[in-house]
């Protein structure tokens, strides 16, 4: 089991996320830069961390989506490659095309900090299937950017293909239906807002992020 | 010549920004505005001398990289 972490400039979660992978999968996680243009052969799972790359400048994940290294994770990721991201991971794969909607400036305009919690509303997906019979979790949030926007259709699709896999319990964003993570269609790329990568160990305050990663890393 | 580029929210996308603007406006005596929207203005310079070519080019930069058409729309003006 081989699996990545994406760095861009100004990224901050890369760190917690290479230690959220070496705890679930026992080795540690190669780091790409940004300028790569590949990502190197055998790699099973790739992680676009959260924090606020290229300063956020032009639109949040907007500069990042088109590095040299997510042009070649949009092609994997056609073919079938794991892919999340978290926070600003989740904006760049919006910007990227590899899901659907934006992710816009929050409802309240503040920067929202705190813990979340969130219902998992598919418990079948590859990131979700080892929460079994778990239906909340507690993740936290930090970010001014996590408003979900998509027009009904897109939403309504998103409902009926089970895309949507966790929803806020108390929305802190104003996000459409309360969406907090969604996957593609074919299940294999994912993002949400909320950090799962700081939720793995009991200091961090709670470790309900760990079946997330277990549950993908066991469907590879 | 140089490409003025208008970016702004599509309308019916919620504005929470334009929105705090127009209440502000309206808290310091301009009762008049009812709405505001907020957008951005991005200016280029251009080498080449044929509008109608750069409006293309333009129109191109604003599709792959300076709007995000699930939420924003554009407009190009090409000056001399």
């Amino acid at each position: 089991m081989r699996t990545a972490v994406i760095t861009f400039p100004a990224s901050n979660c890369n760190r917690d996320a290479a230690m959220a992978l070496e705890k679930v999968t026992g080795e540690k996680p190669l780091m790409v830069w940004h300028r790569e243009s590949e990502l190197p052969q055998g790699i099973d799972f790739v992680v676009l961390p959260g924090g606020f790359s290229y300063g956020d400048y032009l639109r949040c994940g907007a500069m990042a989506s088109r590095s040299p290294i997510v042009k070649d994770l949009v092609s994997k990721a056609n073919k079938g490659l794991a892919i999340a991201g978290f926070c600003n991971g989740f904006q760049v794969l919006t910007e990227a095309g590899l899901l659907p909607g934006a992710l816009m400036r929050n409802k309240g305009l503040k920067f929202v900090c705190r813990p979340e919690k969130l219902k998992i509303t598919n418990s079948d997906s590859r990131y979700t299937s080892k929460y079994g019979a778990v239906t909340d979790v507690t993740f936290p949030v930090a970010h001014h950017d996590g408003n979900y926007y998509a027009d009904d259709e897109t939403l309504n699709k998103l409902e009926k293909q089970g895309q949507v896999v966790f929803r806020y319990a108390d929305n802190p964003n104003g996000s459409a239906r309360d969406i907090a993570g969604i996957c593609n269609q074919a299940g294999n790329v994912f993002g949400m807002m909320p950090h799962p990568e700081r939720a793995i160990d009991p200091l961090h305050g709670g470790t309900d992020g760990l079946d997330l990663f277990k549950s993908i890393i066991e469907s590879i | 010549m140089k490409a003025i580029i208008h970016v702004g929210l599509k309308p019916g996308v919620l504005d929470p920004q334009g929105r705090a603007i127009s209440r502000s406006l309206n808290d310091l005596g301009f009762e008049e505005v009812t709405k505001a929207r907020q957008g951005k203005v991005i200016e280029l310079d251009l080498s080449g001398d044929d509008p109608a070519a750069a409006e293309t080019r333009v129109t191109e930069m604003c599709e792959k990289l300076l709007a995000n058409t699930v939420i924003e729309s554009y407009r190009v003006e090409i000056e001399d």
